[in-house]
């Protein structure tokens, strides 16, 4: 049992530090803001998460050690993420960066001007 | 559903004072009783049963995994495909949601969808401004994706 237990935990550990490199990538490859965002805020949270998901389970299978903390370091992650993300590009389109030329679609972009000649 | 809850917890008490013993197992015997108690008397009560809603609780958390699940598949596909044909854009999508945690956990949701993050709320709350990272063919997909979302939040608010 032990060791099944392990050997989840190493390929959940295994996938998290897969997924944090291909969002390193993702943020090398990607062209603007926008889609690098996508990258980061999704990749890195599951990444993170699952990470810490096999850090909880291997000290919990092999040294009988309950670790709460690790738990509620997964829930706040999961709360922020998205969040952070949302922040992160809002700031970046308010503050009038472009989107990548090959987009084909801009829907906010007169309501953002209007808003700035109210301000 | 607080209000429910808090009676449940009560009449739990009652049956612990009832038998004299302290020890949780007798609470959660009472709590148990309390729930058959409630649950024959739901009529009388202005909202639903509660537990139907922390069903939907649960469901939605399922769903909020899934979707963090999928969209990462998606966005791995697009980051190691060799080729980088992406056509990303800005649309607008109406949502019916009324109050403010409605709309955060809305917004949360499309930005762990694939392909999608939200780039803007409009300030009367009505509208969504989304990026999402393949225009043309997540358009309908996303549609419909955004209907089960939506009345997934409405199925816990009502």
């Amino acid at each position: 049992m032990t060791e099944i237990v392990k050997g989840i935990a190493a390929i959940l550990i295994l996938f998290g530090a897969f997924l944090s490199l291909v969002t390193a990538f993702g943020l090398i490859r990607l062209p603007d803001v926008y889609t690098r965002n996508h990258a980061a805020s999704k990749s890195a949270t599951l990444g993170v998460m699952s990470i810490l998901l096999g850090a909880f389970l291997y000290f919990w299978a092999e040294h009988g050690h309950f670790n709460s903390r690790v738990i509620l370091g997964i829930v706040f992650i999961f709360m922020t993420a998205p969040v952070a993300g949302h922040l992160i590009s809002r700031a970046a389109y308010n503050n009038g960066v472009a989107l990548w030329e090959k987009s084909v679609q801009d829907d906010l972009k007169g309501k953002n001007s209007q808003r700035q000649i109210e301000k | 559903m607080a209000f429910q809850i808090l009676l449940n917890v009560i009449l739990a008490y009652t049956w612990m004072f009832l038998k004299t013993s302290y020890s949780s197992s007798a609470f959660f015997v009472g709590y148990f009783l309390g729930l058959l108690i409630l649950f024959a008397f739901r009529n009388y009560f202005s909202g639903r049963f509660y537990l139907f809603r922390v069903y939907a609780i649960i469901r939605l958390i399922v769903i909020f995994h899934r979707e963090l699940f999928l969209s990462n598949i998606a966005v791995l596909k697009v980051v190691l495909k060799p080729k980088l044909d992406i056509r990303p854009g800005i649309f607008a999508m109406q949502t019916v949601l009324e109050k403010d945690w409605e709309i955060t956990v809305l917004a949360n949701l499309i930005t762990l969808t694939p392909g999608t993050l939200v780039v803007d709320v409009s300030d009367d709350n009505k509208t969504l401004y989304i990026h999402a990272m393949d225009i043309e063919d997540a358009e309908d997909v996303i549609q419909g994706i955004k209907d089960s979302f939506e009345n997934a939040i409405l199925e816990v608010s009502r």
